[in-house]
């Protein structure tokens, strides 16, 4: 069964078309790097995929399933723009909340497990509001793999992050690669994404330009792609 | 079991959250007792008059306090994005909106409990007649209220006039249940009772909590969802 699959999607902001007839198959444990230039559609086609959005046509179905299913949104973690956890509580009452969402059988354990991975154990009890914008996105990579979901979505997670979080969130991607999750990430981090990305797909104005295993070629020069298939 | 979980977690959330901050239940305790001080000012605490409106005081002091309150509650979740990190999980759209509201009443429930012996005080009315009674009109419209102001704050969430445009759309809506409450409560608070006639509005605002909330269980995650 294919983790994620997508059917004739189109997908409206007002008249203009932000996503256009895109069809493509995701198969389980693939690590698909989603490219695009900004305003390509990368974002609306992740919001999608998260169940965040409705398309106008097509389908979107993850692991078989309607990705509106409650069985569907628990096989995934979403790591959007915002960090998604919240200001007012602290690192482990943030994470504890996500635990009791997803239902993780003892949210406790998972919350401070993810602490120490994420290396945020020393302020577990701090406010989220003190945090320095590495320790936020740290804090948010935990809440995005607390579950331990089968497919990852992520959008453009190495933005804003240093060189540790950057070492850290890839570690936890290979992680999660070797257990068998599906990955699918957008990002203009090209370099850092060809490390992980087993098949790319490339957006332009809203179409599909290139879908498929990721090309030798783009190892030596990421820009290929780019420059072969969209718009320079 | 589980639905019930999250439902709960969901308003443990925002209790938490609100426990800390204080933003909406400092600014809606607070606005219910200048509108109570001001009021006082202007009718004599002593006439009749003042014994007639009691209901229709209470529950416009509540409502507009309740605005204050309701308007937070989904805005805090823009922040961060954390409604996208909700609503892509897989809590329902009805568990989330139901943790609100409940959240929501808890909250105003609170305003009303602080503005009460405040009221007795300020119009020298001894407003413990009938406790059970008010109580349970007190709980049951509160509830339709913050039914309605949730299911609003949702659809207002991402409007840029939305602290303008809750109260617009949600008072409207709420006459129902608000006159009920209106007519009740100024009959408790003076120790009447229920008479047989007036029923009708112990029924309406039954009748309102149900439909209210069954229509906003039905419709939150189209309105969640873009």
């Amino acid at each position: 069964m294919s983790a994620v699959s997508v059917e004739g999607i189109w997908k409206f902001y007002g008249d203009y078309p932000a996503l256009r007839e895109i069809d493509f198959v995701v198969e389980e444990k693939q690590c698909l790097a989603l490219l695009g230039r900004n305003g390509a559609g990368k974002t609306t086609m992740l919001r999608m995929l998260a169940g965040l959005l409705r398309p106008q046509r097509g389908t979107i179905r993850l692991f078989g399933r309607d990705s509106h299913e409650a069985e569907a949104r628990a096989s995934f973690g979403v790591l959007g723009h915002g960090i998604g956890v919240y200001d007012e509580l602290s690192a482990m009452e943030n994470l504890r909340l996500f635990a009791k969402v997803y239902s993780v059988p003892d949210a406790e354990k998972a919350a401070k497990d993810w602490l120490v991975r994420t290396q945020l154990d020393h302020v577990a009890d701090s406010l989220v509001r003190e945090f320095s914008r590495g320790m936020r996105q740290r804090l948010a990579v935990a809440r995005a793999f607390l579950h331990n979901p089968s497919l990852l979505l992520l959008d453009e997670p190495f933005t804003a992050l240093d060189d540790r979080a950057i070492a850290l969130l890839q570690s936890l991607l290979k992680d999660a690669v070797n257990r068998g999750a599906t990955v699918i990430m957008s990002t203009h981090q090209l370099r850092e994404a060809m490390e992980l990305a087993t098949h790319v797909a490339l957006l332009a104005r809203g179409r599909l330009k290139f879908h498929g295993p990721r090309p030798v070629e783009m190892l030596e020069d990421p820009t290929w792609l780019y420059r072969t298939y969209g718009e320079g | 079991m589980r639905y019930l979980r999250q439902t709960l977690t969901i308003a443990a959330k925002d209790l938490r959250s609100e426990i800390r901050t204080k933003e909406s239940l400092n600014a809606a305790i607070s606005f219910a007792i200048v509108i109570l001080v001001l009021f006082s000012f202007a009718v004599d605490p002593s006439s009749e008059q003042i014994k007639e409106m009691s209901g229709g005081l209470l529950w416009l002091v509540f409502a507009f306090a309740g605005a204050l309150i309701l308007n937070r509650s989904f805005a805090r979740e823009q922040n961060n994005d954390c409604l996208d990190a909700l609503v892509s999980s897989p809590i329902p759209g009805s568990a989330l909106f139901l943790g609100k509201a409940l959240a929501n009443f808890v909250l105003l429930t609170v305003v009303e409990f602080v503005s009460m012996p405040i009221f007795g005080i300020l119009y020298n009315m001894d407003w413990m007649r009938q406790p059970l009674w008010l109580a349970a009109v007190l709980l049951l419209a509160t509830w339709g209220i913050t039914v309605i102001g949730t299911m609003f704050s949702a659809l207002t969430v991402n409007l840029r006039m939305r602290e303008l445009m809750l109260p617009t759309l949600i008072y409207p809506m709420m006459i129902p249940a608000l006159m009920a409450a209106m007519r009740l409560t100024t009959l408790l608070i003076n120790g009447e009772g229920i008479p047989a006639d007036d029923w009708i509005w112990v029924k309406l605002i039954v009748g309102f909590d149900i439909i209210f909330t069954s229509l906003a269980v039905t419709l939150v995650e189209i309105v969640l969802v873009g």
